[in-house]
């Protein structure tokens, strides 16, 4: 035990009194013998930065980076096909509506005659072709609206949400929505 | 005498050998490992070409590309997140993708595969091999590089539902906070979820509104603890979805419930929250 502590003390002394000796002797032994060479030093650098900072940082990255691709690369699906179809069918129908309306309004003024009547007469001289495609493009949208608003309205009451659900009301909004425009067509 | 002995022991060279053999032995120097070489073709391999999308952020002026890649599925794992990794181990190191678990509940994969959005290891490598995959990073996203989204948004988004359970009055036993099993039930396919942001980067209104819209993964979290029976804040939750943005730009598409790779339905954890504003 003593012989120990003498050895610990004179080591301890040796170290205070030349500090560089006891750092060469640690440079020499210790850091090959304890470190592989494959370790890699890198100091460590950080940085205080208050969260506004590290916000506009990451705005200043942001104006760089780019944003992952969606629209053109996201699969067709029965989901989010119908739905562009419903707001897009809307859109058309509320702005036909409006567009028309408006046009009725200003009618006595230009001269137009756009009245039930009249208009009937010019529908009924066209060709028979031609009445079925208008009548199909008009109730096209009409009918796939409608029948797409029933599925909307199911599930608002929180009904019909699995996968295999939404999968086939879809398709039967689109079959139904076809089937009854044909119907409205040649009516 | 001994301890002298015992210190002198040390430096002898025999120990420092061993010394020296045991500190290498947790870090394997580059020169003892061998690079796996991208194997030969052999007569029955079957080869399938990955399409993956690369930007680097260190060349910010050059515009994403996508990088192909073949591999032999003979010799490739089942699933997607195997090939991304023998990509990486064997043909090219500088792709960089998330990854963690393997087997779909840290959530770190979520990518875009083949059009859809999902877990690269809950997802199958299809055998076709005419059929070329594509790999794209979450739609919509920042990109941080290659395909690693940048979702601090989301998270932020996330913190903004004030995700954990708030009451005022103390548990009447003083212990635990008690839930009859139906009550515990209505819990059922909303915890499970692990913000993989896979549902709410499908969704085309989040795409264009993901500044205010808080997205399927985060509204049905929301609803998550609006239904949970122990909170006692339902109506201040509720006051704060109660705008046109945060809850309202769900138009139903649904993309949401059709892509989550946990089998979970956000779309209609949605609906039930309309429902309970509504009423």
């Amino acid at each position: 035990m003593f012989a120990q502590r003498a050895a610990q003390q004179s080591l301890r002394r040796l170290a205070a009194s030349n500090p560089q000796a006891s750092q060469l002797v640690f440079k020499q032994f210790a850091a090959p013998a304890v470190m592989g060479a494959s370790i890699q030093t890198r100091p460590v650098a950080t940085q205080k930065m208050t969260p506004t900072d590290s916000y506009e940082i990451l705005v200043a990255q942001r104006k760089l980076r780019p944003i992952a691709p969606h629209l053109t690369i996201y699969r067709p699906q029965v989901t989010w096909y119908l739905s562009a179809l419903n707001r897009i069918t809307g859109s058309v129908l509320s702005g036909g509506m409006y567009l028309f309306g408006t046009a009725y309004l200003v009618s006595p003024l230009l001269g137009w005659h756009l009245d039930s009547a009249s208009m009937a007469a010019a529908f009924a001289s066209w060709g028979i072709v031609a009445k079925v495609l208008t009548k199909f493009t008009i109730a096209m949208p009409f009918t796939f609206h409608c029948i797409n608003g029933l599925r909307h309205l199911t599930w608002d009451t929180g009904k019909a949400f699995t996968n295999k659900s939404v999968i086939q009301t879809g398709w039967a909004a689109v079959g139904l929505s076809v089937a009854s425009a044909l119907y409205l067509a040649i009516l | 005498m001994s301890a002298i002995r015992n210190t002198a022991r040390l430096f002898r060279p025999s120990t420092l050998r061993s010394i020296q053999a045991r500190s290498f032995a947790s870090v394997v120097p580059e020169t003892k490992t061998s690079t796996v070489p991208e194997p030969a073709k052999d007569a029955d391999s079957q080869i399938k070409t990955f399409h993956i999308y690369r930007w680097n952020p260190d060349e910010p002026a050059s515009k994403p590309r996508m990088q192909s890649y073949t591999l032999d599925l003979k010799k490739t794992g089942p699933m997607m997140l195997d090939a991304l990794i023998r990509i990486k181990n064997e043909v090219d190191p500088t792709l960089t993708f998330r990854r963690s678990c393997r087997e779909g509940i840290c959530g770190s994969c979520a990518m875009n595969i083949d059009g859809v959005n999902t877990l690269a290891c809950l997802c199958r490598i299809p055998t076709d091999t005419k059929q070329e995959t594509k790999i794209y990073p979450l739609p919509h996203t920042y990109v941080v590089k290659d395909i690693v989204p940048d979702l601090t948004q989301f998270y932020k988004q996330y913190k903004s539902i004030k995700p954990y359970l708030r009451r005022d009055t103390p548990s009447p036993n003083g212990k635990e906070y008690l839930q009859s099993k139906e009550e515990r039930k209505k819990l059922d396919g909303l915890y499970e979820c692990i913000l993989c942001a896979c549902c709410s980067t499908s969704c085309p209104s989040y795409w264009w509104n993901s500044e205010e819209y808080l997205g399927p993964a985060v509204l049905m979290q929301s609803y998550r603890w609006l239904a949970d029976s122990r909170d006692e804040k339902k109506e201040e939750r509720k006051a704060a979805l109660d705008n046109s943005m945060s809850l309202y730009r769900c138009h139903t598409i649904l993309n949401c419930s059709r892509t989550c790779p946990k089998g979970l339905n956000p779309g209609l954890a949605i609906a039930e929250i309309k429902k309970e504003m509504a009423f």
